[in-house]
Formats: structure tokens, C-alpha cells, sequence
């Protein structure tokens, strides 16, 4: 039976080789520690018992140099433990350029995971070894929290806005899906825990073969396709068209480009702004075009965001659909003002990519 | 020395002492009171600076006439606070009592203005849950475009909480100032024993001096005209 | 059978040890009025006795159950709800109605006047008020707990707690609230009786570390609790109301409280903690019978401890999606507050060289608070490095390091410290086999329900978890196996010092030779606790001078 009984986690992805290599460091320095401050009692409390009842001391108050060296001392391993963990962290929070991208919402109590072909699962995740993925995760109601053990990851999910982690198994094999953010009654159910008879949690498999599971999965176009239907369901195609007569900027290679405020100031197209810009739109108005878009909280839950937002990055230039003339604005829509639409100025281009010239 | 025996608690080994100690106590307390204060401020500067427009919106809705003339009203309590703490030292009851009757009466009309004003907020559909109007906010325009109703309103929950909290403070002051009254007129507040108008007037201080942050926070943030001066 | 029963205790009866000579603090008066309306430090410190001994005993029964319940990995026990409820139950109780008052309350108030040779605190009405006040916030928080309970965990974070929880949230808040004010009561009494109370000749420089860490815990105590009640006012607001200052759907930011929440519940560590280090103090250099070793170091690390552990709050929010800038900022002053806690645990290692040591159960329980929070302080090294803490946060192994804090940290401490002045408090001695026993169940206990936490953490097992993956059951097993050896331990205590009023020996004023002002006046001592105001011409721990040597 004990035989069975873990006592390490399965070290599965490149961050937790990395992890464990600082845990043991860690373990070492505070075990020698432990050692030997336990040592030293020990070894005063036998030598130095008291024998006779009117046992007489020595007065010691201190030693000033003694003080300042086991004060300054400890500053000095201190400091690696303090560089070798920011070293990890800094490195989770940047996921690299080739990562494979998969979107996660958190609501009580499940995990519901979105691939960009489209593929959906729940407190399931396939994903091929020896290749970066990186997670953009928020939640429909409450805090929860991304654990993965044996990738030595965890982020906590929040309501309201995008977290992003990234983590590249090493290793094919299945593994513990948890929810470590307390969330409520089921909290402890809201995990991927693969068994004999249950395919969930983390699964890592050969690059093949994954290719072969995400061509299995019925899947109603990739997300970037579904996110285009939603485009023209909420109407957005009726403004951000590609034609002349457009009341708002096209969103053609608009993500991660950086973007002029109508206050003058600059924001970078990041997955936060496109959110903020379709569920308060007149948080941060575009220079040179007027805050007429109707808020689309509310309507967009935070699966059909990701849709949009998959399709928004995945815009080409000259890839905006064209205006479907038989779909009718949405019920709150601005009127076209009298005097036409309100172009914008002359000098405001909309968004282009930088190497052409306009 | 049969007055001062009166006066000394058990516990202290003279009258010196237990006035340090009294005071120092009371200055201890304004420290938590400052944490207590500091941390609602804090969260209302956050908010401030992530939704700058939406809370001067809300500001600039908020009573500035009923603002100014309570700030002048509680400087001039502490004023009155202030020469009562000289009287009891000195020893002059009819000023003592004279002063410290005023300051409950300019406490009082501070009270009776902000009862007028959460009145005239709640007319004006200001209040959140029990009269705001969120559709009302869509239409007005911040300095980049449309307010959000729902950071509007959440200007006005800090307005609330923040005056609310200063209210609850006003009203324990007040009901020191009466005890303090009563302790006067029966001649119990001497140049021996004036540490009690002392301690009182350093809370009543205090608190005036946090309407001094609350009265530029609120109401001085949004752009007011000389129209909005009225009840 | 029955005869047989009452003939063994006959003799007990005969050899009931003398009444204590003297007036004192506990015979000057009788009656239920005579303790609900004193003023008298020494007796509120019997009452919050009482009140917190009562408080521990509930915490430990929730632990209890859900120790029970995690012995299988299918929460057969008691249902999710009913769990949820329970840890947050032992997470409000134990931290709220006992780490936190335990110490300053019981320990502090019957000591703080007696060490700086005052006739009692500065303000004794405030002092009484402050254990209403504390019984009342307790009254109404058991109330919520027990007529419904609450689901949010200690902790509350929003928007679960301002929004999704359908609990009793806002009593159980009203409760922790208002006893809130005690605290600071409490903390305010302290700064102020140690400022302008010390009796002359006991200089900044003479006063025992004890009484520099309630200084230091106090601080704490007055600056820190009145921002989570600010904080749990605005989640009261919010949940009443529906007002969103923490909902990201009407605008608000729930990281936000937490920042609030960590603001005064991470220093709230260090309140548990310092009063204990600082009972250790006491206790190492009494049986070692040696001078403090650093007593300035000591001293100043009590106080660097109170200033860094305001500024390492945002440790708790590692992977709360915040900055990576801000994590390594906070990441780096959670190093630096390790520091001063090293210092301690270095001086009381070097205080024990060369003196003359005996093992008396105060001793062991000290003895066995340098073990446990040395580990506990070397575990917060792990958490403090970023890349770990992303993989161990939120799971057991949190757990395991803030229970050997906290238990084998202040409760071992205060354990320690109950049983040196025990004799101080009630003029008696308790069993001589009983006491060591129980020292050595409760440190036994700890280890094994404490350890394989350890090894829980790592593996993922996150906290908070009413079922969990079947592979973890056998260290959740032992786990629990060593809870209950843990609860021997600690009834055992409650026993033989119940016992010890009626039977024990009479202690006389100083039964362990101690220096310390309160075991220059008798045992339990009188209400104005010294017959003339004491002038004091030396420093604290003068064991190596003749007469500190063999006061007996």
C-alpha cells in the first residue's frame, strides 16, 4: 500500500524542473539550518544542565559582532533565494512568441476550455508535449485559481479581467486539474482528476496524436470563425465595416498595435483594451471617431468575448467580411446622424499595418 | 491637596502623570482613527484615478453650497472647542459653559445641513439603491465622452460611506459635548481636573480636520458653477 | 465497585494542601458582581481566560470534524457545505477569538502592569469595557457561526463573500467587527500604561523583552485593526446593498480587498507571534539562568518586525495576477522581515551557552516553540521565493506553515508561558508527571499532523478541499491520526490546572527563581499588586549576579 503513496509530485513541464531545482536548493540551506540550530539546543542542553540547585552562570549580555553577522549573513542567501524565484516568476509571465494559445473561463464549478479550432471541453485539457502553451483565463463569477502540480503552475482567475500564464509539458501522461482559489460549495469538484475510468484533467500527449484528437473533435468552425458569426449576430460588422462609409475604425491588424486616444493619450491593443472596448466602449475612445457604440455587456458573455476577440486577432488586412445589407443594426444602435456619418479626420488613418503606406 | 485626591485614579502616583497618560491615550486613539479613515480614502483614490471623469461627473452634482457653509460652520466649532479647553484651564465656568453650548449648536447645524443635503441628494436621485437613476447618467458627458452610471454610482457610494462615517463621528462628539455640559454645571470641570474637555476637544479636532480632506475630495474634484449654489 | 472508587479518593481529600496566607487579588472579593464589574487587571485577565479557553475548545472542535472528514478521500462525513462551513468556523474562531487576544488578554493584561511596577493599566474602566466588548463580537459571531454558518472561509474575499455567498456573512462580520474595537482597546491600554506607568528606575533600556514585544504586538494592534474593519464595513455595504465597490461587474476590483484584507491580517501574524517570542525571552534566560543574550537586538528585531510586517502584505497575492514588478518588491521585504525573527531564534540558541539549565514545563514548551517556529519560519522562506510559491500557494503546504506559526508558534508559546506564571496567577503548583506528559503529547501531535502537510502541499493537494484524489489519503490519514493526539494534548492541560486550584501546592512568591518584578510580590499577588511602588536599579535578567541566582 505504501508503495503507492506519492511523495513527489510529477515533474511534467520545463517550469517545474526549474521549480523543484530552487525547492531542493531551499530544502538544503533551510534543512542545514534546521540542523543546526537544533544541534546547538541539543547540545547546550546536555552539556550545560543545571546540576546543583545554586549552580552559579557567567554574565554574557551579547557580543556586538556575533549580532551583526548572523544579522547581515543570512541578507546575503537571502538574496539568491529572492533572484532565483523572481528569475521563475518573470519567466511564467512572459509567455514566448510560438506559444499555442487556449482560452479558459472559470464559473462555478468547472472549468470550460476553448481551443482556437474551435474544439471545447470541460475540466479537460489536451495539449502535445514539448510545445509552449499559453492560457488566457478569466472567470464568469467568482475568483478561482488555475492549479497544475505537476507543471508547478497556478494563477488565479479573476472576474472581469484576462490573466495569461504559459507552461511547455515535457512529459506525455495525465494529470491533476485543480481549482485552488476557494469558490464555493463545490470548490473541491471543480478539478480535472484522471482515472481509470475518467479521461480529465491535464492530458499531455504526442504531437501526433494530438493532431489526430483535435481533427476528431466535432468542432462548429475554429473559435476566430465562430467569433466572425458572433461579429455579425451583434451587429458589429453594421459600424467596423470595410467600406467608406464606416462609423467606426476598421479593426483589420488592429491587435497589439499601438493605438491613439481621442485624450491624446496612447493605448496598446492588448486582449484587456478589446474587452474593455466592447464592454464599455466609452472607456477609451479611438482619436478622431465619436463614442456612439452601444455597450455590449450584458449581451457577450465571457465565452462569446474570447470568440470575438479570437477573431479580432485573427484579422488580415482586407479581411474585414463585407456588410451584410440584410441584417438590421441592433435595437440600441445609433441613428446615422443627419449630416452623414461621422468620418474621421483626414489626417487619422484607421488601423493599417505599418509597412504599407496609406 | 483633598481636591486633587479626589480627582487622582488609584493607579497613577500623581496628577502630572495621569494627565500625560490621559492625553497620551486619546493621541493613540486619533492614530487609529487616522488608519481608519486612511483606509476608505485609499480606496476611494484608487477608484478616483482608474475612473477619473465619472467621479468628477458625480462631484460636480454634489451640494457645494451646503459643503462651504458646513466647512465654515466646523471651523468655527472647533474655534469655540478651542476656548472652552482655555476656560477649564483658567477656570472661568460661564465661559467654559457658555463655549462649550456654542459648540454643540454649531455641531448641530452642521448635523441639520447634511441631514438637508442627504435630502436634497436623495431628491435629486443621488442615493444609490434608494433613488439613483442610472438611465439619467447615460446621457451626460464626462470631459472624454459618456460617464458609466455604474462607476457614478460608485463615487457616490464612497460620498456616502466617507460623510457617513465623519456623521458618525460628529455624533459621538456631540454626545461628549453634553456630557461634558452636565460635568460643567455641576462643577466638576476645574483648572484641577480640565483633562476631560482636554481629550474632547483633541477628538473634536480631529474630526473637523478629516472634513478638511473630505470637502476637496468630493466636492472641489468636479467643476462647479455658480448656478449650483442653492439648497 | 462503588466503595472502591470512593476510598481512592479519600486521601486526596485529606492531603488538600493549606489556604494561601494574605489578601489577595482573588479572595479580596466574592460574587459574580465582584468579577463582572472589576477593574482590576488581573481579574479581567481571569475573565478573557475563561472566555478564550471556551473560544480555543469550539475552534478545536471544528478542526476536529474536518480532520475526521478528510480521513477518506470521499468526504463521507459531513457534506461539502457543512465542510465549508466548518474550516471557516475554525479559521474565524481560532484566529479572531484566540490567537489574536490569547496572549496580549490573559498573559499580557495580568502582566504589563506587574512587570513595569504599575498598580494596574493605564486606563482599567477601558480595560474592562474591552473584554464586554470582545464577549460581545464573540456572542454574535458563534451566533452566525452556529445558527447557519458561513461559507466564505476566514478570509472573505470578494466577490464570493460580497456577492455569491448566501451565509450569514454580515453578522459573522458585525461580530468580528465589533470585536475589533477590543483590540485596539486592548493595544491602545498597553502603549499608553508602558509610556507613562514604568515604576523608577525602569528605564526604556530595563524593561523585559516581554513587554517590548507587547509593545511592538500593540502597535500592531492599534494601527492595523481598523483598516479590515474598514475593509469588512465596505463589503457589508456592498452585500446589503448590492452596491459594487468590489464587483468587477458594476466597476469595482476584488484584488482590491484583498490588498485591504492582507493590509491588517498579515501583521495580525506578527500580534499572534510577538507576545510569544516574547514569553521565550523570559522563559529561556529564568532556566537557563543566564543574562538575555542581545538584549538590544532582541529588543530592536521585536520592532522591526511590527514596521516590515506592514510593508510584506502582498505576499498573500503572489499569484493574484498582480505586477510582476510589485510581486518582487514584496517578495523582497518578505526576506527582509525574516531577518529579525532569525535574530531571536540565534540569541535565545546563545543564551542557553553555557548557563544552567533545567527542564522545567514552561521550559519544554519554549524549547519546543524554538523547534516548531524555526521550521515554520525556514518553510516561510519557500513561499517567500516567487517561483515556489506559484506552485505551493493555496495548498496544504500554506497550511502546514502557518499552523507550526501559529501553533507551534504562539500557542506553544503561550503554552509556555501559562504554565511559568500559572503559579504567579493563582499562588498554585500543578502535577509535576501531567504537565511534562502533556508537553510532550502536544509536541508529538504537532509534528505528525503537521509534517505530512508538508509533503500534501507539495504534491498539489489544495486547501480547502472537502474530497480529494484518492493517492493522498494516507498522509491525510496520518494527518489526522496526529490531530487527535494533538487534542490529548491540549485537554490534559485544562485538567491538571483545573485540578491545581483545589489541589495544588502552594507556590510561594517565586517558585522558579526569576528576576522579573512580578515574583517580587506574593503569589497570587495583591489587588494593587505591590505594597510600595518598586524602584528599580538593575536591568531584567540579572541571573548572574548573586541574589538573582538564589531567589528561591
Amino acid at each position: 500500500m505504501f508503495a503507492e503513496v506519492p511523495l513527489f509530485p510529477e515533474q511534467a513541464s520545463t517550469t517545474a524542473q526549474r521549480v523543484d531545482l530552487l525547492f531542493f536548493f531551499l530544502c538544503t540551506v533551510c534543512g542545514t539550518m534546521s540542523i543546526l540550530i537544533a544541534g546547538l539546543v541539543l547540545y547546550f542542553a546536555f552539556k550545560y544542565h543545571r546540576r546543583a540547585e545554586d549552580a552559579r552562570t557567567p554574565r554574557i549580555t551579547g557580543n556586538n559582532r556575533l549580532e551583526w553577522f548572523w544579522t547581515i549573513a543570512p541578507l546575503f542567501v537571502f538574496f539568491i533565494m529572492f533572484v532565483w524565484g523572481a528569475s521563475i516568476y518573470t519567466s511564467v509571465a512572459m509567455p514566448p512568441p510560438d506559444a499555442m494559445e487556449v482560452f479558459v473561463v472559470g464559473k462555478q464549478w468547472m472549468w470550460k476550455i476553448q481551443h482556437p479550432g474551435g474544439q471545447r471541453e470541460i475540466n479537460t485539457l489536451h495539449i502535445p508535449v514539448d510545445q509552449p502553451v499559453k492560457l488566457t483565463l478569466t472567470s464568469e463569477d467568482v475568483i478561482h485559481d488555475f492549479s497544475v502540480p505537476a507543471f508547478r503552475t497556478k494563477i488565479d482567475v479573476i472576474p472581469g479581467r484576462y490573466v495569461q500564464t504559459w507552461f511547455q509539458p515535457t512529459k506525455v501522461g495525465r494529470y491533476h486539474l485543480f481549482c485552488s482559489q476557494y469558490c464555493g460549495t463545490s470548490h473541491a469538484k471543480m478539478v480535472g482528476i484522471p482515472s481509470e475510468d475518467k479521461d480529465e484533467g491535464i492530458i499531455v500527449m504526442e504531437r501526433e496524436e494530438f493532431r489526430q484528437w483535435l481533427g476528431s473533435q466535432a468542432a462548429t468552425g475554429s473559435l476566430a470563425d465562430q467569433g466572425r458569426q458572433l461579429f455579425f449576430k451583434f451587429q458589429c460588422i453594421t459600424c467596423h465595416s470595410a467600406n467608406s462609409e464606416a462609423r467606426a475604425p476598421v479593426l483589420e491588424g488592429l491587435y497589439g498595435r499601438t493605438v491613439p486616444l481621442k485624450n491624446g493619450r496612447n493605448v496598446v491593443a492588448d486582449d484587456a483594451y478589446l474587452r474593455e472596448s466592447i464592454l464599455y466602449p466609452e472607456a477609451k475612445v479611438v482619436q478622431g471617431w465619436e463614442p456612439i457604440m452601444p455597450t455590449f455587456k450584458g449581451q457577450a458573455d465571457e465565452e462569446e468575448l474570447l470568440k470575438l476577440l479570437a477573431f479580432i486577432k485573427s484579422l488580415k488586412p482586407g479581411q474585414t467580411p463585407v456588410r451584410n445589407e440584410d441584417a438590421l443594426p441592433p435595437l440600441d444602435a445609433p441613428k446615422v446622424p443627419s449630416g452623414g456619418n461621422p468620418r474621421p479626420r483626414e489626417s487619422v488613418p484607421t488601423y493599417r499595418p505599418q509597412g504599407k503606406s496609406n | 491637596m483633598s481636591t486633587n485626591h479626589a480627582v487622582l485614579a488609584h493607579h497613577f502616583e500623581n496628577l502630572e502623570q495621569q494627565r500625560e497618560t490621559e492625553t497620551f491615550g486619546m493621541w493613540l486613539f486619533l492614530a487609529t482613527e487616522v488608519l481608519i479613515f486612511g483606509a476608505v480614502f485609499t480606496c476611494y483614490a484608487v477608484y478616483r484615478l482608474r475612473y477619473p471623469h465619472d467621479f468628477e461627473a458625480a462631484s460636480a452634482r454634489l451640494n457645494i453650497l451646503i459643503g462651504s457653509i458646513n466647512t465654515i460652520v466646523l471651523l468655527s466649532s472647533s474655534l469655540t472647542m478651542a476656548l472652552s479647553v482655555h476656560a477649564a484651564r483658567v477656570g472661568r465656568q460661564q465661559m467654559l459653559l457658555t463655549c462649550l453650548l456654542l459648540t454643540i449648536f454649531l455641531g448641530g447645524t452642521f448635523l441639520g445641513f447634511k441631514a438637508l443635503e442627504y435630502y436634497e441628494d436623495y431628491r435629486e436621485k443621488l442615493v444609490p439603491v434608494l433613488s439613483f437613476d442610472p438611465g439619467e447618467w447615460t446621457k451626460v458627458e464626462g470631459a472624454e465622452g459618456p460617464v458609466n452610471p455604474q462607476r457614478v454610482q460608485l463615487m457616490l457610494v464612497f460620498y456616502y460611506v466617507m460623510t457617513g462615517l465623519h456623521a458618525v463621528h460628529m455624533i459621538v462628539g456631540m454626545g461628549l459635548l453634553v456630557w461634558l455640559v452636565a460635568e460643567a454645571r455641576r462643577g466638576r470641570l476645574t483648572p484641577v481636573r480640565y483633562m476631560p474637555v482636554d481629550i474632547v476637544g483633541l477628538y473634536w479636532h480631529f474630526v473637523d480636520i478629516v472634513w478638511i480632506f473630505l470637502l476637496p475630495l468630493l466636492y472641489l474634484t468636479g467643476t462647479h458653477h455658480t448656478s449650483d449654489l442653492h439648497f | 465497585m462503588t466503595s472502591a472508587i470512593t476510598t481512592g479518593f479519600i486521601p486526596q481529600a485529606k492531603a488538600r494542601p493549606p489556604r494561601i496566607p494574605g489578601e489577595n487579588y482573588l479572595n479580596v472579593a466574592f460574587g459574580v458582581k465582584s468579577w463582572l464589574f472589576t477593574t482590576d487587571h488581573k481579574r479581567i485577565a481571569i475573565l478573557y481566560l475563561v472566555t478564550v479557553t471556551i473560544l480555543f475548545f469550539l475552534g478545536g472542535a471544528a478542526a476536529t470534524v474536518i480532520r475526521l472528514n478528510l480521513m477518506t478521500p470521499y468526504g463521507e462525513l459531513v457534506p461539502a457545505d457543512t465542510y465549508n462551513k466548518l474550516f471557516t468556523a475554525h479559521g474565524i474562531i481560532m484566529v479572531w477569538f484566540f490567537l489574536v487576544p490569547v496572549v496580549p488578554t490573559v498573559l499580557g493584561n495580568f502582566l504589563v502592569p506587574m512587570m513595569i511596577g504599575a498598580r494596574d493599566l493605564a486606563f482599567p474602566r477601558i480595560n474592562l469595557l474591552s473584554w464586554y466588548v470582545f464577549t460581545t463580537g464573540a456572542v454574535i459571531t458563534l451566533w452566525a457561526l452556529l445558527a447557519g454558518g458561513v461559507d466564505t472561509g476566514w478570509t472573505f474575499y470578494t466577490p464570493f463573500s460580497s456577492k455569491y455567498a448566501r451565509t450569514n456573512v454580515l453578522p459573522t462580520m458585525i461580530g468580528i467587527f465589533i470585536s475589533g474595537f477590543s483590540s485596539i482597546m486592548t493595544g491602545l491600554n498597553f502603549i499608553a500604561t508602558m509610556h507613562t506607568m514604568r515604576a523608577p528606575g525602569m528605564t526604556w533600556r530595563r524593561m523585559p523583552l516581554f513587554m517590548w514585544a507587547h509593545y511592538a504586538a500593540s502597535v500592531i494592534l492599534v494601527l492595523a485593526t481598523p483598516v479590515l474593519a474598514m475593509a469588512l464595513i465596505l463589503v457589508g455595504v456592498e452585500r446589503a446593498w448590492g452596491i459594487g465597490i468590489f464587483d468587477p461587474e458594476l466597476g469595482g476590483d476584488p484584488v482590491l480587498f484583498q490588498h485591504l484584507f492582507w493590509f491588517y491580517s498579515h501583521p495580525v501574524v506578527y500580534i499572534m507571534l510577538l507576545p510569544a517570542m516574547g514569553i521565550v525571552s523570559e522563559i529561556v534566560t529564568c532556566f537557563a539562568r543566564k543574562h538575555i543574550f542581545g538584549y538590544v537586538f532582541i529588543l530592536w528585531s521585536s520592532i522591526g518586525i511590527a514596521v516590515l510586517g506592514f510593508l510584506v502584505w502582498a505576499h498573500h497575492m503572489f499569484v493574484a495576477g498582480q505586477s510582476v514588478y510589485s510581486a518582487m518588491i514584496f517578495s523582497a521585504l518578505s526576506y527582509m522581515v525574516a531577518v529579525p525573527s532569525a535574530i531571536k531564534v540565534f540569541n535565545w540558541t546563545a543564551t542557553l551557552y553555557k548557563g544552567s539549565i533545567a527542564f522545567d514545563t514552561p521550559m519544554l514548551f519554549a524549547l519546543g516553540f524554538i523547534a516548531l517556529f524555526t521550521m515554520g519560519g525556514l518553510t516561510g522562506l519557500f513561499l517567500a521565493a516567487l517561483g515556489v510559491d506559484m506552485h505551493v500557494h493555496d495548498t496544504y503546504f500554506i497550511i502546514a506553515h502557518f499552523h507550526f506559526i501559529m501553533v507551534g508558534g504562539a500557542v506553544m508559546g503561550y503554552m509556555a508561558g501559562l504554565h511559568f506564571w500559572w503559579p504567579k496567577m493563582t499562588g498554585r503548583m500543578y502535577s509535576e508527571f501531567l504537565r511534562k506528559l502533556a508537553a510532550l503529547i502536544i509536541f508529538i501531535g504537532f509534528i505528525l499532523t503537521f509534517l505530512p502537510q508538508f509533503v500534501l502541499g507539495y504534491l498539489g493537494m489544495p486547501r480547502r478541499y472537502h474530497v480529494y484524489p484518492p493517492e493522498f489519503q494516507v498522509l491525510n490519514v496520518m494527518s489526522s491520526a496526529g490531530a487527535s493526539i494533538l487534542a490529548v494534548g491540549y485537554v490534559l492541560p485544562l485538567f491538571y490546572l483545573f485540578w491545581s486550584l483545589y489541589g495544588g501546592k502552594p507556590s510561594g512568591p517565586n517558585p522558579w527563581g526569576a528576576t522579573g518584578l512580578e515574583w517580587q510580590t506574593p503569589s497570587p499577588p495583591p489587588t494593587h499588586n505591590f505594597d510600595e511602588t518598586p524602584l528599580v536599579i538593575s536591568g531584567p535578567y540579572e541571573y548572574s549576579t548573586e541574589e538573582g541566582a538564589l531567589v528561591h
